[in-house]
């Protein structure tokens, strides 16, 4: 932990402070349909030629529930359109190395696994996926579940802010305007860079390398040549980031170094992740009218993620005694599964953004963390990626923190909790409960039935407790949409077993739509409520008070929730790894 | 349920505009861009030999094994290790009995390839896979390491890869991000071009 990784820290810290302004501004432009930005020469007439094709009057605002069928229905036909390409890749163009169709489940797990902005991999991507599947089946995700999340964001804030109104835009509009002025300009720039960097972009097949040395394998021969994976990389790595993704293009995701060539590349990237997120806290000050109210749940995302940071950090940077006893050097920390060019600290920094935000890209394998710096990722995917969190999820999420914090705060003071000038009445409490017990209950669950299970076990890669943490992760992850895993485990076993893909995939639903569900609920309440003017017994929601109060929120549900299971993984074989009990 | 079925017209029409807008136009405009101005990097930074003929990429990392070369980190890339079609780590977890095994054999291997001493610690990414299998760098304490063993089997002056070893390290971006790394791959092409005594 020396001066430079201090210094690195806090230059993304204040780098993504430095662009949340501009960026949320932005937003609030993008976010209204009658909003000018510099791009509309050019974008304005694909906007309305698109409209025109669909069908859809723009001046037209939808309810709640209108809106809420609308994503419902749009997320069924993504669903259909990428399992269709998957089983079908075969017969589709641009597939040069002739990979086959996808078993159903692993079609099925994958296609939802990207409709809802999880982007798990059951699949080794180089392995498994076309070009075509790339491009097309796997990346129109990349973009509309980003413009998706990003919508029900702004319906919830526009349902906050709007007062005796029954409309809170249209879904149409919002994902359309989301997606061509916001995610596909920045992403062009991005990708540009990217390939700057060393990222290839390409259409050839994969290149055959003839070795320096050739290396000889016992009972075998030599291995000669290196097959090198080639493609379209950079144009989907650019969305897969900034849209909070994260599924690979290779299988080793951004630690591959086609995916993620440089320090710089690195650094840039763990930004994208935060970015939209970010910004989007000062859409909610803006369109609130309380900036100080933006800033403070921005403050409150950023203090519970720089704790996160140092406690994954410190435990890396530590190492593993095990090792040490064994020979290996103790300055130089646990570097099982990380990179050299990025080393314990953007390992560790990676982790913990690509957590904290839905993102679940990894430029390092978390399985091979030591059992601290595991629990990092772990236990902030199960506070439910509040921390700055998915573009638009996170704030949605956090949202129904900051009202749970406004009726705990009520209750304690013996007034009626009121957020914004508007009263939190038993309905809107019930939704809040509602949207994080359904998370608690589809991860400890599912972990619980894969645990006693043989078809559980089988696919795990480490026994001991750390076993049990790779299943806990794989439910986490995939109810919170991260898509990061413990990646010893194998979803996909040779013998075709399907619960892995099938529960996973329910799992993915689950925390993506029956957690969108009652918030859209709670927008519609909210939506309708008069305001009444700030009295001498408002509770603030903007200042140092507010955001203990809402990092105490979120510790307590998260704690309380998952800290028997977290003691059953990661927290007891922290132990057994200072005792050098191995498994 | 009305309301559902005049939505299946918008959804089905935005995926197909949406398909054509961010899975065509705009990777075929980020391989136009990228062709034009950045033609190497997309394509993989090969490097190839005097005859033209691929042997690598300056990011990814290749085996290696004989005394005369720079030996990368472990790999759990492939069956063989460094198999670029198939990029992934080990994912042992810290009290992996498996782990520690690889890793006692692999510390007891350096050390008397390099004429270490017994009690020597060894450098963590000398002993470790990395996550992707193919990590092209090796840390420049780990390198200085290996830099009399491979000047010896090439009857090179110490100083002389040592030298090479500064001159093919990727430095932290402006000094400050990320590590320095030292790429195996380009330094034991330096070393090849360097001593044309052949093998």
């Amino acid at each position: 932990m020396n001066t430079n990784d201090w210094l690195q820290l806090a230059l993304f810290i204040g780098l993504l402070a430095l662009i949340t302004k501009p960026l949320g501004i932005y937003l609030t432009k993008v976010l209204d349909p009658a909003g000018k930005t510099p791009l509309d020469r050019v974008l304005r007439p694909v906007e309305r030629l698109s409209y025109r094709l669909m069908g859809v009057d723009p001046s037209r605002e939808q309810g709640w529930k209108s809106y809420t069928v609308a994503m419902l229905v749009f997320s069924a036909v993504g669903v259909l359109f990428t399992y269709a390409i998957l089983r079908l890749q075969h017969l589709l163009p641009l597939n040069p190395q002739g990979l086959p169709g996808l078993a159903p489940a692993l079609a099925f797990n994958t296609a939802v696994s990207f409709t809802t902005n999880t982007n798990w991999q059951s699949y080794g991507g180089e392995g498994t996926m076309s070009y075509f599947s790339q491009m097309v089946g796997l990346a129109i995700h990349n973009f509309t579940s980003a413009a998706v999340g990003i919508s029900i964001a702004a319906a919830l804030v526009r349902g906050i802010a709007r007062h005796s109104a029954s409309t809170l835009g249209n879904f149409w509009v919002d994902v359309t305007r989301t997606t061509l002025y916001l995610l596909l300009p920045v992403c062009l720039i991005f990708a540009v860079f990217l390939v700057s960097q060393g990222m290839i972009q390409n259409f050839k097949p994969y290149e055959t390398a003839k070795l320096v040395e050739a290396i000889t394998v016992p009972g075998q021969d030599p291995v000669t040549e290196q097959t090198i994976a080639q493609g379209p990389m950079a144009s989907q790595i650019a969305i897969k980031m900034l849209g909070t993704n994260g599924g690979g293009f290779t299988n080793a995701n951004a630690a591959q170094p086609f995916e993620n060539p440089t320090p710089l590349s690195n650094f840039i990237q763990m930004l994208s992740i935060f970015a939209i997120g970010s910004a989007l806290t000062y859409y909610l000050g803006r369109m609130t009218r309380n900036q100080g109210h933006g800033w403070t749940v921005w403050s409150a995302m950023m203090l519970m993620f720089v704790a996160a940071v140092l406690t994954c950090w410190w435990a890396e940077a530590h190492g593993n005694p095990v090792h040490h006893a064994l020979g290996v050097s103790v300055a130089d920390g646990n570097m099982e599964g990380k990179e050299v060019r990025f080393g314990i600290f953007n390992s560790s920094l990676f982790a913990t953004t690509t957590t904290a935000a839905s993102c679940g890209a990894v430029n390092s394998m978390h399985d091979s963390f030591t059992a601290f710096g595991g629990l990092v990722p772990l236990f902030l995917m199960e506070l439910g990626e509040v921390v700055i969190g998915g573009v638009g999820a996170g704030l949605y999420g956090m949202i129904v923190f900051v009202v749970l914090a406004v009726f705990i705060a009520g209750l304690m003071v013996g007034r009626t909790p009121e957020y914004l000038g508007k009263k939190i009445q038993a309905y809107d409490v019930k939704m809040c409960m509602l949207a994080l017990l359904v998370l608690t209950a589809s991860i400890l669950g599912f972990t619980a039935w894969a645990a006693v299970s043989a078809w559980g076990q089988a696919g795990l890669n480490n026994g001991g407790p750390h076993g049990f943490s790779e299943i806990l992760y794989a439910y986490s992850s995939a109810t919170g949409n991260n898509g990061s895993a413990f990646a010893g485990l194998t979803a996909t076993p040779a013998d075709g077993d399907m619960h892995y893909n099938v529960t996973l995939g329910i799992a993915m639903l689950i925390g993506r739509f029956l957690m969108i569900i009652p918030i859209m609920a709670l927008a519609g309440s909210m939506l309708k409520k008069k305001v009444s003017p700030p009295s001498a017994g408002t509770f603030p929601v903007s200042g140092v008070t507010f955001t203990v109060l809402l990092i105490g929120t979120v510790l307590l549900i998260g704690a309380l929730n998952f800290l028997p299971a977290l003691a059953l993984g990661p927290i007891v074989e922290h132990f057994l790894m200072l005792n050098g009990q191995l498994f | 349920m009305k309301s559902a079925l005049s939505q299946i017209r918008p959804a089905i029409v935005s995926t197909l505009v949406f398909a054509v807008i961010c899975c065509g136009l705009y990777p075929l405009a980020v391989t136009g861009i990228a062709r034009t101005a950045f033609a190497k990097q997309a394509d993989g930074s090969l490097i190839t030999d005097k005859h033209g003929t691929v042997i690598g990429s300056s990011l990814l990392g290749q085996n290696f094994c004989g005394d005369r070369y720079f030996h990368p980190r472990p790999s759990a890339a492939g069956a063989n290790g460094y198999d670029a079609a198939s990029s992934g780590g080990s994912n042992l977890g810290p009290t992996s009995r498996k782990l520690a095994d690889q890793i006692k054999e692999r510390v007891a291997a350096y050390r008397s390839i390099n004429g270490l001493a017994e009690n020597q610690p060894v450098p963590a990414d000398a002993v470790t896979a990395s996550g992707s299998g193919l990590d092209p760098h090796i840390s420049p304490a780990n390198a200085m390491l290996q830099a009399s063993r491979v000047a010896k089997a090439r009857g090179l002056a110490l100083p002389t890869v040592e030298s090479l070893i500064v001159r093919n390290t990727d430095k932290a971006a402006f000094g400050l991000i990320g590590e320095d790394g030292v790429n195996v791959l380009k330094l034991n092409l330096a070393l090849d071009s360097l001593s044309t005594d052949g093998r």
